[in-house]
């Protein structure tokens, strides 16, 4: 099961700086949905197959309806064309760079905090909240905001599910989830509405 | 028949039938009602106390079990229900005056409904996912699906949602500080997070930008209401962690905390308010000192400072009612609410004019208006405590004030022979006259409001005892 975590920490950390990268919105909702299963993967260490399984069903969901509402748009958002900060994928890999040395160097610290969750857990976690917060600073972009919420939320229910157990809070965090992405959605509509009306 | 059935179910089903109703003036009326007699139900029905109602005797439970938890309305908790209801009923009622009604009533009463679970979930700190929900309900309370965004909503949903892990990890941290209370370096991350978890939620500064982007970018009613709901139960389920931690109680670096905090909160929206342009942005400013007044509320000691800070509670409710319908009602009547377009509107405008002054002068602790009682107990407890806190408290109202004046002396230039006019239509001016007397009456006579609030400080175990 170890060494099953650590491939789900790779496969979490090749998502998660693809989500920075790609600029096609479609290899977005599949980077964000091989995501959830890494996520699945590392929920299993704490928690029983029926619980853990709630979450990746609750992110796919989450991945479809931002995947379904995109496809529904013309070919380039009007959002994507407003970001004034840096494009260059150098730039973000440079800085996603930075987030997993952040990373590796707080894990054994939060680890001892996190009533020694495993260093997989705790590193992935970690990576998935960091990573979604450089997504959050880095674009205005109603979809990548979904997504960098979503990624932030990912790393805190990894670690959050090491220390609590409740099926209402597993509701409900799979609840907020769909949530964000319904109100992403609606936000990815609205943006697009003048787009769609005829000159 | 339980608490939460009442309370917190049956409006959350009411809502989503009212979701597809389209007519403005029946969803005015029934949101209301329906938010009115809840209202009543909570100030007059005991809980787990048997009553009798023509023959049935009946007795209505506290509690309710959800998967696996508990939601738990307490008797003490009552009032404040009324209170959240009472209020909420006052921008139902004010709905169809400002236009907003077939959005502000079905999702407002969801929002209102999942901030009293938010109350009464147990464990308490589970309180953040339900103020989480209520946070995306008001995306499209926020924006129609045929607008841009702008980005003052994106700032509104990241900061409100980057708040709830920061709450719920340092529920589970202060749970490690009690098993071992002399850890004294898990205490301060605790501590920390919790305070960084705050300030998201309560848009403590820095991170109230998204306040005044949101009142240029939305309906000043729809953001008055989420501005009067949010940071009220969030405060009070702030003041549940103080109530529910004895070492946090005590800690004298969180009462400074709270007292910074607070003074900043009321500082920069003073200051800030004084220097802005734009008629939206004055009451975004105001209404982050507002939560900066109840800030420092929780810091003073909580014998005085709960009292205070349930007395902020009606005039900040009815406060900012009155403002954001005037706002509306200028809205309707200028291009925009930026001070070049909306002069001498006083002369076109005379109620929505005047309530906007009013609800101002309110806030900024004018005498004899609904704001001032509890801003002059407040001030008078700060400089028992400290002199320096007290000024900084006066230089903040001296910035509200002069954003209120500034906001009369533009409304009242007008050209020299412009008539006056009654643009109102009868029901804005009904609604905004009511508020109005409603200001002058919590300023005048603040024990009316006392027969609500006497019993509030019970609901908590600790503070105000």
């Amino acid at each position: 099961m170890s060494t099953l975590a650590w491939i789900a920490v790779i496969l979490i950390t090749v998502t998660s700086v693809g989500l920075l990268l790609a600029r096609d919105w479609r290899w977005l909702i599949i980077f964000l949905s091989a995501q959830y299963f890494g996520m699945l993967i590392l929920t299993l260490l704490h928690w029983p197959l029926g619980m853990a399984s709630v979450k990746v069903v609750a992110g796919w969901m989450s991945a479809a309806i931002l995947g379904m509402t995109r496809s529904g748009l013309p070919r380039e958002d009007k959002t994507e064309k407003q970001s004034v900060l840096p494009h260059g994928r150098m730039f973000r890999l440079f800085a996603a760079g930075i987030v997993v040395m952040v990373v590796a160097t707080a894990t054994p610290r939060v680890d001892a905090v996190m009533a020694n969750a495993g260093f997989a857990v705790t590193s992935g976690g970690l990576l998935l909240i960091g990573m979604g917060l450089l997504h959050l600073g880095v674009t205005d972009q109603i979809l990548r905001v979904s997504i960098g919420l979503m990624t932030v939320l990912a790393g805190f229910e990894v670690l959050y599910a090491t220390v609590e157990r409740s099926i209402l809070v597993a509701a409900l965090l799979a609840l907020i989830n769909l949530g964000l992405a319904l109100a992403g959605s609606y936000l990815l509509i609205a943006s697009n509405a003048q787009t769609e009306e005829p000159a | 028949m339980n608490a939460p059935t009442i309370w917190i179910i049956a409006p959350i089903f009411i809502a989503i039938l009212l979701l597809p109703v389209r007519n403005q003036r029946a969803l005015s009326i029934i949101g209301g009602l329906v938010t009115v007699l809840l209202a009543i139900a909570a100030q007059f029905i005991p809980i787990e106390e048997a009553f009798r109602f023509g023959e049935l005797s009946i007795k209505i439970d506290s509690s309710l079990a959800v998967l696996g938890r508990i939601l738990e309305i307490k008797p003490a908790e009552g009032s404040l229900l009324a209170i959240i209801y009472g209020a909420t009923a006052l921008w139902f009622f004010g709905a169809e005056a400002s236009k907003t009604a077939t959005r502000i009533v079905p999702y407002g009463l969801l929002i209102t409904a999942f901030m009293v679970a938010s109350i009464a979930v147990e464990p308490f700190l589970f309180a953040a996912l339900f103020i989480e929900l209520a946070v995306l309900l008001s995306v499209p309370l926020l924006t129609r699906i045929n607008q841009p965004p702008g980005r003052g909503i994106v700032r509104f949903l990241i900061y409100q949602t980057l708040a709830m892990p920061f709450i719920l990890f340092s529920g589970w941290l202060l749970a490690g500080v009690e098993a071992s209370p002399g850890d004294i370096a898990l205490a301060a991350q605790s501590a920390s997070v919790l305070g960084l978890g705050f300030a998201f939620l309560l848009a403590v500064f820095p991170f109230y930008n998204w306040i005044p982007m949101l009142m240029e970018e939305a309906p000043p009613f729809i953001v008055g209401f989420l501005l009067w709901i949010l940071p009220t139960v969030t405060i009070i389920f702030g003041a549940g962690f103080l109530d529910r931690y004895s070492w946090l109680r005590s800690s004298p670096q969180l009462v400074m905390a709270l007292q910074y905090a607070g003074l900043l909160m009321i500082v920069t929206g003073g200051l800030w308010a004084a220097t802005q342009r734009h008629l939206g942005r004055i009451m975004a400013y105001s209404s982050i000192a507002e939560t900066g007044f109840s800030i420092l509320a929780l810091s003073l000691d909580p014998r005085l400072g709960i009292p205070i800070l349930f007395l902020l509670l009606p005039a900040r409710a009815l406060g900012l009612a009155v403002w954001s319908l005037s706002l509306t009602v200028i809205k309707d009547h200028s291009e925009t609410l930026r001070f070049g377009a909306v002069r001498g509107l006083l002369r076109s405008v005379p109620f929505a004019s005047t309530g906007l002054v009013l609800a101002s002068l309110s806030t900024s602790a004018f005498p004899l208006l609904a704001g001032f009682p509890a801003r002059l107990a407040l001030w008078e407890n700060l400089s028992r405590v400290s002199l320096g806190a007290a000024l900084w408290l006066g230089i903040g109202i001296i910035g509200l004030l002069t954003s209120s004046f500034r906001t009369m002396a533009v409304l009242s230039m007008a050209e020299e022979y412009t008539s006056w006019e009654l643009g109102e239509d009868w029901l804005q001016g009904i609604m905004l006259g009511l508020g109005m007397i409603g200001i002058f009456v919590l300023g005048l006579f603040p024990q009316f409001v006392q027969y609500f609030l006497s019993n509030l400080p019970a609901m908590f175990e600790h503070l105000g005892r």
